[in-house]
């Protein structure tokens, strides 16, 4: 009896604590809104917004419910993590490797961009490329196009758009394509187990991915043009871009500098991944007769990727995380138009706060979810 | 394929020839960038780029002779010069190198301004020092009034001798030195942060406690051992009150007898100290948070290792710029209201916690690594499980986990600039300020670079710091 108490007790105590403190908090809250006159609950979100956003992937304006126009800075979050994701994992993964080169040279730079890249505030950095670096970019007027058709200037940067008819063919094709690469490998793996014999999977899968898209081209009436921005002349000195993709400089500071942030993280764990393979795997491989080729493929990258993936994956949450400081330099995140200008105007901070927050959560804990799994596939499975 | 015949006899030559050619790549790259001028000019436009590559590149295919027995070739083609493809990338970094410096080094030194007291004075092309000089002040101490900075300058002298005594400590009192860093100074550096640097009334009540403290002690060294106990519980306090109470010190003030500190309020402290505030005060509060968050994390208990895994992944899954807005515009809501908070505490408070939950699941690595045999042993010495946890597995796994605990710690610096949002500006938030002055605009380069260096020593200093840390603490398994 007296060892179930002591169990049972500390755990009461901490239940009481936690639950006091709640209702505390809670008790506060309904006080002083009260005594402010507003009301808890979420119907605020299908009010007319009557706020504008710069830059939104969806169709957006003031006559919008304030729900839009949080989609709207949720899919302008999830666009710049992930542009800032791939550019991470390139950077990242070439540094990383540059780091293991026996050339002096290579090595040492890369070790450099590590180490000072690592060392300063994220937000310094994304203050000086937007206030900084891309302030001295040349007006529109004066900008020299890059191989004639992308104009990089102070109001962003400007690409060409696709402009697809029968897009939906053309989709179909690329994923008829991936299905019959995925079943081909899978045969062509039976093939070599139960046969021994090898066809050139590579080959196949190549000539797929580009045929049957081409094919599309020829005969399902897909057509690409390319929609060049044309600079128009608005009034005597002011000057545009019409037609094409424009980018924000808000968004291309802050992916560069989340992408260079998060790349030295990304290049340390590439580095240890590497570096954590041992010596004898790759002696043994290589007595066994694979070519070297093999050897990487089949004995060092898989045997890399179990360690690199786990930390990897956290940086990748926090590159997610820390786009949020796209607040800072008025890109219209998550933060900046719902817990910003939504929150000014409604001011129901507990309500838009706690969306915000169970947002992140909610993102954070998909892609840990995601890359666990990924995780446990690849894990050793021993016996 | 081996298209050169390199014997014993012409060895030298082919040496000699690559050497040249090597040398003569980098020159011309040189006086191009440095210089301006183009040897090449006379060429096509793209091979007259291109031309010193394929030079130095045909001067390093040269030289590439294994086992040469000279010395310092045989350490140049080791480390930049193992085959084509490495020769062609040192070629290129050392070209990016000799391009990059003369602009990087103009705007830097040579065509920098530092002399003036205005912006006329930057008539150069390069680098304008003056802003960062005239407004250096505003970056160290933010509003801070000019003429009471001398308090912070003096907190933070003195605090950083009394962080030093660990190093002149004799072997007679190391042992008191983990209470010593743990409780004593962390108290002091809070007394002097609050009180000293706030100044106003609530100073006095720090002075009269350091008087009180100090006559007590000094009387201490009379007293007979046996009473000591006793006196010091009782005496400081008594002092204290009768200082606070009896003597009215403060109405003396009023009447303006006795010069008070001037009250600084939080919203005026900025600049690197506050940077170096924030950052001590959340290192000090998120240390002890995260250990007791991963202990309990590893409780035996169902319900409180729940309510520290969703406490711990609730603030590791939000960033902190929610964490600062929720204490900014939500903690006052859920106060009483005649109650309020300062929003320098709600900031570290916030920061503290948010970092606690990092410091939890680097700790509990540390504890996980532990072998069992560690807890069974001190198990069947007897041993519950306070005692076992301080005097046998925390001391262990901390150990452990110096190199994760840095990290944290470093992150937990470069974060600190994201108070912004609750409207306290440290460095960068100053920066921010002084570029939007109508007299300084455009010099936000400047300013950026110069908060980047600072920001640079302090973290490159703390991770070489942790790195011999790890090294003095390592013990063999």
């Amino acid at each position: 009896m007296n060892a179930k108490f002591k169990k049972i007790i500390p755990q009461l105590l901490t239940l009481t604590f936690v639950a006091l403190v709640f209702g505390f908090f809670s008790y506060n809250a309904q006080l002083n809104m009260e005594n402010r006159g507003i009301s808890f609950g979420y119907g605020f979100l299908s009010q007319e917004s009557s706020f504008d956003v710069q830059f939104s992937l969806i169709e957006y304006d003031g006559s919008h419910s304030y729900f839009r126009a949080y989609l709207v800075g949720l899919l302008n979050t999830i666009l710049v993590s992930v542009i800032g994701i791939i550019f991470a994992t390139i950077i990242g993964v070439v540094v990383g490797i540059a780091r293991l080169s026996t050339n002096l040279l290579i090595n040492r730079s890369a070790a450099y961009y590590v180490e000072f890249f690592r060392n300063i505030p994220l937000l310094l950095q994304i203050f000086f490329w937007y206030f900084a670096a891309l302030r001295a970019l040349p007006l529109p007027e004066d900008a020299e196009p890059i191989f004639g058709v992308i104009f990089l200037t102070i109001k962003g940067l400007f690409i060409p758009a696709f402009v697809w008819n029968n897009l939906d063919i053309f989709l179909y094709s690329l994923l008829a394509a991936i299905i019959s690469i995925i079943v081909i490998r899978s045969y062509s793996k039976r093939l070599r187990e139960n046969e021994g014999k090898h066809i050139p999977v590579l080959y196949i899968s190549l000539g797929l991915i580009v045929g049957l898209p081409l094919i599309s081209f020829l005969i399902g009436g897909v057509t690409l043009n390319f929609e060049i921005p044309e600079l128009v002349q608005l009034a005597k000195t002011s000057f545009r871009f019409n037609g094409g993709l424009g980018l924000p400089p808000e968004l291309i500071a802050l992916t560069l500098a989340l992408a260079l942030y998060t790349a030295t993280f990304i290049a340390e764990c590439v580095r240890a991944g590497i570096q954590g393979v041992s010596k004898g795997q790759k002696e043994a491989a290589a007595s066994i007769g694979l070519t070297p080729n093999q050897v990487l493929k089949l004995v060092i990258m898989p045997q890399a990727l179990r360690i690199i993936i786990p930390p990897t994956t956290n940086q990748y949450l926090n590159l997610t995380k820390n786009s949020s400081l796209a607040a800072a330099i008025a890109y219209p995140d998550l933060v900046l138009v719902f817990a910003g200008t939504a929150l000014m105007q409604t001011g129901r901070a507990i309500e838009i706060v706690s969306i915000t927050m169970l947002t992140y959560l909610s993102l954070s804990v998909s892609i840990s979810v995601l890359m666990n799994w990924y995780n446990k596939k690849i894990a050793i499975k021993e016996k | 394929m081996k298209i050169l015949n390199i014997t014993k006899d012409n060895f030298n030559n082919y040496l000699y020839t690559g050497v040249f050619l090597i040398l003569i790549s980098i020159l011309d790259v040189f006086l191009n960038s440095f210089f301006s001028i183009n040897i090449t000019a006379f060429l096509p436009g793209f091979l007259s780029f291109v031309l010193p590559l394929i030079i130095g590149f045909v001067g390093f295919y040269f030289i590439r002779v294994e086992h040469s027995g000279i010395k310092n070739l045989d350490i140049v083609n080791k480390n930049i010069n193992t085959n084509n493809f490495n020769a062609v990338l040192t070629l290129l970094i050392i070209f990016v190198i000799i391009k990059s410096l003369p602009p990087f080094l103009s705007w830097f030194i040579i065509d920098a301004n530092i002399a003036g007291d205005t912006k006329d004075a930057c008539t150069g092309t390069g680098a304008c020092w003056t802003y960062i000089k005239i407004w250096l002040r505003r970056f160290v101490y933010g509003m801070y009034p000019n003429a009471e900075q001398w308090r912070i300058n003096l907190s933070f002298i003195s605090l950083t001798a009394l962080g030093l005594v660990g190093f002149f400590a004799t072997e007679k009192y190391k042992k008191y030195l983990t209470l010593y860093y743990v409780v004593i100074y962390p108290f002091i550096s809070f007394l002097f942060i609050y009180f000293f640097i706030s100044g106003g009334r609530i100073f006095f009540d720090f002075s009269y406690g350091i008087i009180a403290a100090a006559i007590s002690i000094i009387i201490g060294f009379f007293i007979p051992n046996k009473f000591k106990l006793y006196y010091f519980l009782i005496i400081p306090i008594t002092f204290y009150i009768l200082l606070k109470y009896i003597f009215f010190f403060e109405e003396y003030i009023e009447l303006g007898m006795i010069e008070g500190l001037v009250w600084v309020e939080t919203g005026a402290w900025g600049g690197l100290s506050l940077t170096f505030i924030i950052s001590f005060f959340c290192l000090i509060f998120c240390f002890p948070i995260g250990m007791a968050l991963a202990l309990g994390r590893r409780s035996d208990f169902p319900l409180i290792r729940y309510i520290c895994i969703g406490f711990i992944e609730f603030w590791r899954g939000v960033p902190l710029i929610t964490v600062l807005f929720m204490s900014s515009v939500m903690f006052p809501m859920f106060l009483p209201q005649d109650v309020y908070v300062d929003k320098l505490v709600r900031c570290i408070i916030a920061i503290s916690l948010f970092e606690a939950a990092y410091v939890a699941e680097v700790i509990r690595g540390g504890l996980q690594a532990l072998p069992r045999g560690q807890y069974d042993a001190a198990k069947s010495l007897g041993m519950g499980y306070w005692k076992m946890h301080i005097f046998v597995i925390l001391p262990q796994a901390l150990k452990l986990v110096i190199p994760g605990i840095a990290n944290t710690f470093l992150a937990l610096v470069k974060d600190t600039p994201l108070i912004f949002v609750v409207g306290l500006l440290e460095i960068v938030g100053m920066l921010n300020l002084a570029k939007t002055n109508p007299e300084w605009l455009g010099f936000a380069m400047e300013g950026y670079v110069f908060a980047a260096i600072i920001f640079w020593i302090i973290c490159y200093a703390m991770s070489k710091y942790s790195y011999n840390l790890e090294i003095k603490y390592k013990t063999e398994r």
